[in-house]
């Protein structure tokens, strides 16, 4: 369904090899051409392209430096270093060869394999659907390198050893992969390689810096924000102040009078200001005077959305699960429990606002970007400018955070910056840049949600049965990924409520999908970031209500899940669960699997007079085999944090259609000074890895609402906490 | 024409005095380790040095530093950066990294100051700089971890 969804709107994937080539060439994109991916080429004789490319992924040069395409957006990640982790391990190259770059869009040759045919990261995916593809990719190239070594020097190449970087033969030969690349990158691409045993790992599991720190630590990485070329010119683009609102009139006198300011266009989007810098752009943006057509605005603001969403919690849903008894259970239950949960919008806000680089070039376009859906972004372009989607050149640099807001399923900025280019015509590149403000009001936002849930205990405190309603808005619905739906309900507002890990013998879950003109999009976690909030306190209050530990609680509705208890076991024995407190000190714990990784959290907080700090955080995960284990820990650092941000004080308020927050002064994400202390703690494993990049940001809010409920006795049921009288 | 040194260099600039010193530093000198995050000094991504004083160079105008001495990320060179540099590198704590410079420029000025900082004064130094990526536990300990590097 997918695939077939996909095709009809995206790029159609090359339907030949020999179709692949011809196109490829005929955009000059000059990479890897005609290479087929190791373990699918279609025979054992496939010969390799030469100059160094062994495969799509791994090219050797001369001086045996080693590019590692990376067919995967680094965002701050870390999949840059990852992958690269991947190739070296199977090459026994060293980190010093290690020369990644990422690869250019190609839906056919760098898909997601978790996706089918489309290039992209999200879903905490990347090295889940990476991991056997870019190993495969490394030891091919070894085993190519050891052919070409045993044909020059005369021996078996059974005998050979890699090692380091290092191509030896006990006999006294040795040589560099510089030496050999040249002519192993045409020998045939072997069918089935051998892949390491893990007791054969040098890197994976081990420590192996980020390939990226030393740049971003000297101000030396580009971003799209500092691409600079011969002539390139400078947009900013005003929005409608209401989403679904167009131009309706404008008058660009006065912004064309601006020193710098080249010309003023109208696209789709709304009207943008050209100009030879930044500042100039800026500047005449500010003169530039538009009358907005509103006849089919989204005008409603948050309240009134979220009466729209009460009063649809009170009717029923459509039924994603429906035990049988289930009000019976609830009418003979010893105790009830209802809640009714608010999540407000959220907005990304990731450091790096939102833009691209467009240049329209003889025989196409190239578009800098920091792509996160390059097949998207590609054929957005395309569909733009007239063009096949070969003919546009994705060119992936690092991006400044995204945290979902950068895998657009329209496009978004992408067609906004080719219609710009489009509508100037002139054949300059342009880079089309956000203000923190255009970033903040321009959409894409967390949908607002509502939960309602009834829970009911027996005398001796077991769950007897179980009622959720779910209100909100879909974010896969109406994109090019409904497909993935199956025509079932929209599981970004479901995944982590419905299905559940724990035991509920009576059961009913409901589901609204609501209309509303705010474009939402996937926000770190998706719709963990409030299923996770609504179970794990409503399973916590439970516990509490049934007199038991909630740590003991849980385990006892966990009975088929090990993974989740594992890390619940794991984080309440690194925290000391079972041990005292200093006085004003109190701990929560939530536990919860997404994207199949598991996460557990202990939050220590102080609760003093309405003043919450978050003190510490204990945190274990299983994410199988830990590629990197110090990059896993930075990013359940990273995720909790991000989490622990939005917990405490973000809300993205929409008042008359219209967005309030704009900036970092009402919107105001996590300091260093609201950082806790963070221990985490891997469960050693030797399956397949799965993510880690969104999982550590689902159980912070509960487990420090947790926490304040042990505080103060009061449960917090609408985010952030600082919407309760609450200072943090 | 806006006279200043720029990473020792001395510089004339042709640009509107009223330009933020940021853009006159990225579009005009192509000096874009300073980064751009909200134009309001929220973020401190924008963070340089003037006359070894730390400011948000987004709300700082050009006509504002004639005649300064202006230091970015490409041109901190001090004994407090080299460490605070390598302690970043050796605890990776960059992740997306666009905040980075900044945080390395205020980071830096703490400790011409202040070489031995504690937590509270890393809080107070380091709270004008927003990470998204959360890494301030990375930082923090990176900023000491310096201070140690600079004291042996």
């Amino acid at each position: 369904m997918f695939a077939q969804r996909m095709k009809s709107v995206l790029p159609a994937p090359q339907p030949s090899r020999r179709g692949f080539l011809k196109l490829s060439l005929g955009a000059g994109a000059g990479l890897v051409i005609g290479a087929h991916m190791p373990g699918i080429a279609s025979a054992a004789t496939e010969s390799a392209a030469g100059d160094g490319v062994f495969n799509p992924f791994v090219k050797i040069a001369p001086d045996s430096s080693v590019t590692v395409f990376i067919k995967h957006l680094d965002k701050g990640q870390g999949v840059y270093t990852g992958l690269s982790t991947l190739v070296a391990e199977e090459l026994n190259a060293t980190r010093e060869q290690l020369a990644p770059e990422f690869a250019p869009a190609d839906a056919t040759t760098y898909n997601n394999l978790l996706w089918g045919p489309v290039q992209g990261s999200g879903g905490s995916t990347a090295i889940a659907n990476s991991w056997e593809q870019y190993r495969k990719a490394g030891a091919t190239a070894r085993a190519m390198l050891v052919a070409a070594a045993a044909e020059s020097w005369g021996v078996p190449a059974a005998e050979i050893m890699v090692s380091a970087g290092v191509i030896s033969h006990p006999g006294g030969n040795q040589a560099t992969f510089g030496e050999f690349a040249e002519a192993a990158s045409r020998l045939p691409i072997p069918e089935t390689v051998p892949l390491k045993t893990p007791e054969q790992y040098v890197y994976i599991g081990k420590a192996f810096p980020r390939l990226d720190s030393d740049a971003k630590s000297t101000g030396q990485a580009t971003y799209t924000q500092d691409i600079q070329l011969d002539g390139m010119l400078v947009a900013v683009l005003t929005q409608p102040p209401k989403f679904g609102a167009t131009v309706a009139a404008y008058d660009d006198t006065d912004a064309l009078a601006v020193n710098g300011v080249e010309a003023v266009v109208q696209v789709p989007q709304g009207v943008a200001v050209i100009a030879n810098s930044t500042w100039a752009a800026m500047q005449g943006r500010e003169v530039l005077s538009i009358d907005w057509d509103e006849t089919a605005a989204e005008t409603r603001g948050s309240d009134e959305i979220l009466a729209e969403y009460r009063a649809a919690a009170d009717t029923p849903g459509t039924v994603l699960r429906d035990d049988e008894g289930v009000e019976e259970a609830l009418a003979g239950a010893a105790t009830i429990i209802e809640r009714e949960y608010v999540f407000p919008y959220l907005s990304h806000a990731p450091m790096e606002p939102m833009n691209a680089v467009v240049q329209i070039t003889g025989d196409g376009a190239i578009v800098w970007t920091g792509s996160q859906v390059p097949t998207i972004d590609q054929g957005a372009a395309a569909a733009v400018l007239g063009l096949q989607p070969q003919q546009v050149d994705i060119r992936t640099l690092f991006a400044g955070g995204s945290f979902g807001r950068r895998a657009m399923a329209n496009g978004d900025y992408v067609a906004q910056a080719a219609a710009i280019a489009k509508a100037h015509g002139q054949g300059q590149p342009i880079k089309l840049i956000y203000t923190r403000e255009d970033d903040m009001r321009g959409g894409y936002y967390r949908p607002l949600m509502v939960h309602r849930v009834r829970a009911g205990l027996d005398a001796d405190g077991n769950i007897v049965g179980w009622h959720h309603r779910i209100v909100g808005q879909p974010i896969l619905r109406g994109t090019p990924f409904e497909g993935m739906l199956q025509g079932g309900p929209d599981i970004t507002m479901i995944e982590g409520a419905h299905p559940t890990a724990y035991a509920l013998p009576r059961a009913r879950f409901e589901l609204h999908e609501m209309q509303v003109g705010v474009p939402v999009l996937w926000w770190r976690s998706v719709g963990h970031t409030h299923t996770a909030y609504v179970m794990e306190t409503m399973i916590d209050e439970l516990a509490i209500a049934a007199g038991k530990d909630p740590v003991a609680y849980r385990l006892s509705l966990l009975g088929e899940h090990p993974r989740h208890r594992g890390v619940l076991e794991l984080a309440a024995e690194k925290a000391g669960w079972d041990t005292p407190l200093p006085e004003g000190r109190f701990r929560g714990v939530a536990v919860h699997e997404s994207f199949s990784s598991y996460v557990a959290e202990v939050a220590e907080i102080s609760a003093d007079d309405g003043i919450l700090k978050v003190e510490k955080v204990t945190i274990a995960v299983d994410c199988g085999t830990a590629v990197n284990p110090d990059q896993v820990v930075a990013q359940m650092e990273g995720g909790m944090g991000y989490g622990l941000s939005a917990a405490l004080r973000e809300k993205l308020i929409i008042a008359g259609g219209e967005v309030e927050d704009g900036n970092y002064d009402t919107y105001t994400p996590l300091r260093i000074s609201d950082m806790p202390e963070v221990d985490v703690h891997i469960v050693p494993s030797s399956e397949a890895p799965t993510g880690v990049g969104e999982p550590g940001t689902p159980p912070i809010a509960p487990a420090v609402a947790n926490a304040w409920a042990a505080a103060t006795g009061d449960r917090i049921t609408s985010l952030p906490f600082t919407d309760h009288d609450i200072v943090a | 024409m806006v006279q200043l040194t720029i990473n020792g260099t001395a510089s004339q600039i042709d640009a509107d005095p009223d330009m933020p010193l940021l853009w006159a530093l990225r579009d005009e000198l192509k000096l874009t380790g300073t980064k751009f995050g909200c134009g309001l000094a929220q973020c401190g991504a924008c963070t340089v040095h003037v006359d070894g004083v730390p400011v948000r160079s987004c709300q700082t105008f050009l006509g504002d530093v004639e005649g300064t001495e202006v230091t970015t990320i490409e041109g901190a060179d001090g004994a407090a950066m080299a460490a605070l540099q390598a302690a970043w590198v050796e605890l990776d704590v960059p992740q997306c990294g666009y905040c980075q410079s900044g945080q390395l420029m205020s980071a830096a000025a703490l400790l011409s100051e202040t070489p031995n900082p504690s937590d509270e004064d890393i809080d107070a130094a380091m709270d004008g700089n927003i990470c998204r990526c959360a890494t301030y536990a990375r930082i923090r300990k990176a900023i000491h971890r310096a201070a140690e590097t600079m004291e042996a």
